[in-house]
């Protein structure tokens, strides 16, 4: 084999870009591998892992690119630096078009109405760029992660003087005026409006209410750590407020991961004062019913996108949220199959809050969950380590993003997870999520479906059945496809189900056979 | 805004949403896609990338 190994100092690209330059290099006659990545800690490891292995790539640092390629032959090597060299390169503008501005008051001398700066620089600049957007009088999405907690504070101090939006920092999506932000779907236009404190918790209700056939008003993004004891909920506060005096909103859902116990009491004393019906999704928090008042709580993203349903007009089960007979038969087949050592569900997300909604479901289940985002800090494990009997593993966590696109995008971290899970003995079941939507990979079941086909290969020659459980979070207006890519799956051998609560029950009766089945139904189905 | 609501100030949400992307450059295609107005910064590290050198660039206000 051939290996090349470059590092172009002081050299930057957003991750996006370069997961797509390395994908086309890779796809290039004799290239057996190629990545072309910023040098962050992450990265170096994973190519030292793939088997790059040069001095370079030790000492490059993080405001550094490394180009790595690996061929048959020199001939295709050579051919893939000159072609990785002219993909790098800016490119030439067409006659007459100028060059793009390189800084936000570059931009809005071109552009001096505009009124929201989207901003996914990496994390250490974001506080700068969005304090500066802040100053010139623009609401902000701010996409970044790893911005401090006190960075946080003070910019949602400003924002919230000049009255303007702070959504974020870590904001994977908002839908603004029906316009999708970062990563999210195509959602009816209607009545319900949320604010969530994370992501994917606002992609699954949105696409539930979507499906149970209701619409969104707005989807207002917070970041991760709104509602944290520091931050106080400003944002969360902030968008509930305007959301009351915006008459499209007839409903309000609010969610969330367990919030700080002095945030949470502030936020539902809000919301307790609202002329309109308000869902309260706080994953893994017990909400008191003095505190909670005549506020309707939900358990789950499902219960949270039903109730709202039954709020905004739809029937009481007229959305379809019960898991059916014949899926639950195939389920306990599924069982049936496995070996003895076949005991623990490994549930595998790209979707932060389905881990974290999984892990709620499953813990009352099997007493312990573990994960590298766990509900309980003595159930933690770090990411990379090997599961430890039931696992959920949130594989977009900040360890597995760092100058590296999401997992919704780049599914190469999460797919050699599945081949390792399906090596394991101990493994009954995969749980997975899939993101469709704005922001995420073209064909998300293009890249899952050979590394299932792969999984259930390995365990085959082990003597193992496998079983793979989905839910895929979009609908039917997602680019992407929302049938197709569902059948891509099924064909695979995947059992989708319509929601993330119900993939991590279903998981739960493969995993544990008829002698669970009491205690998940009796629960909440 | 209608006349009724005029005693409530303007925001973000009732009004056209006109972007500036600093950063991912898909992020301006897809709203490009939705038929919003967005203008892309072509964002580079500032100073470098060395924080060091920006915290006292910004401290001598350059």
């Amino acid at each position: 084999m051939n290996t090349r190994v470059i590092v172009k100092k002081s050299t930057y690209r957003d991750s996006i870009s370069l997961m797509k330059i390395s994908n086309s290099i890779s796809k290039l006659p004799g290239i057996t591998q190629a990545a072309v990545v910023m040098a962050t800690e992450l990265n170096r490891r994973v190519l030292s892992e793939a088997g790059f292995v040069d001095a370079a790539i030790g000492s490059a640092s993080n405001n550094d690119m490394i180009v790595a390629i690996e061929a048959k032959e020199a001939a295709s090597l050579d051919a893939a630096l000159t072609e990785t060299e002219r993909l790098l390169s800016p490119g030439e503008k067409p006659a007459g078009e100028e060059a793009p501005p390189t800084s936000l008051d570059e931009a809005l001398e071109l552009f001096p109405d505009a009124n929201l700066a989207v901003i996914s620089v990496p994390g250490q600049f974001a506080k700068r760029e969005a304090m500066h957007a802040l100053g010139r009088g623009l609401n902000v999405f701010l996409f970044s992660s790893n911005v401090s907690r006190e960075e946080e504070v003070e910019l949602k101090k400003v924002a919230k003087e000049k009255r303007l939006l702070l959504m974020g920092p870590d904001c994977g999506t908002s839908i603004i005026n029906h316009k999708v932000l970062g990563f999210g779907n195509t959602i009816r236009e209607g009545t319900i409006g949320l604010v969530s404190a994370s992501g994917t918790g606002l992609q699954e209700v949105t696409t539930l209410i979507h499906k149970a056939g209701l619409g969104i008003s707005q989807a207002i993004g917070t970041g991760g750590g709104d509602l944290s004891e520091q931050v106080g909920g400003t944002t969360m506060i902030q968008g509930f407020e305007w959301l009351e005096e915006e008459e499209q909103t007839k409903v309000i859902v609010l969610i969330s991961k367990q919030p700080a116990p002095g945030t949470m009491e502030k936020v539902l004393e809000v919301a307790r004062r609202s002329r309109k019906p308000v869902v309260v999704n706080f994953l893994g928090g017990v909400v008191s019913p003095p505190l909670l008042g005549k506020l309707r709580s939900a358990n789950t993203l499902e219960d949270a996108a039903r109730i709202a349903c039954e709020l905004a007009g739809i029937k009481p089960g007229g959305a379809a949220f019960i898991i059916p007979k014949e899926t639950i038969s195939v389920a306990l087949a599924n069982h049936r199959k496995l070996a003895r050592s076949q005991q623990y569900i490994r549930g595998l997300f790209s979707g932060g809050t389905l881990c974290y909604e999984s892990e709620t479901i499953l813990q009352p289940l099997f007493g312990e969950v573990f994960s590298n985002a766990p509900i309980k800090p003595e159930n933690n494990i770090p990411g990379d380590a090997p599961s430890k009997k039931h696992t959920c593993i949130d594989m977009g966590a900040e360890e597995f993003v760092e100058g590296r696109a999401h997992p919704m995008i780049d599914f190469s971290l999460r797919n050699l997870r599945i081949l390792q899970e399906a090596k394991d003995p101990e493994t009954a079941v995969i749980l997975i999520d899939v993101e469709l939507g704005y922001g995420s990979n073209d064909d998300p079941a293009g890249q899952l479906v050979p590394v299932i086909q792969q999984a259930k290969v390995l365990a085959k020659e082990a003597g193992r059945h496998l079983p793979f459980v989905a839910s895929v979070v979009g609908t039917e207006g997602d680019f992407q496809g929302l049938a197709s890519q569902e059948k891509a799956l099924s064909g695979a051998g995947v059992l989708i189900m319509p929601s993330n609560a119900q993939a991590t029950r279903v998981s739960a009766l493969i995993a544990s056979g008829e002698t669970i089945e009491a205690a998940i139904f009796g629960r909440s189905n | 805004m209608s006349e009724k609501k005029s005693s409530k100030e303007k925001t973000i949400l009732t009004e056209k949403l006109k972007v500036v992307n600093v950063g991912i450059s898909t992020f301006a295609d897809d709203l490009r896609s939705q038929g919003v107005k967005v203008v892309h910064v072509d964002w580079k590290p500032p100073a470098g990338g060395d924080i060091e050198m920006l915290k006292l660039l910004e401290k001598l206000g350059l």
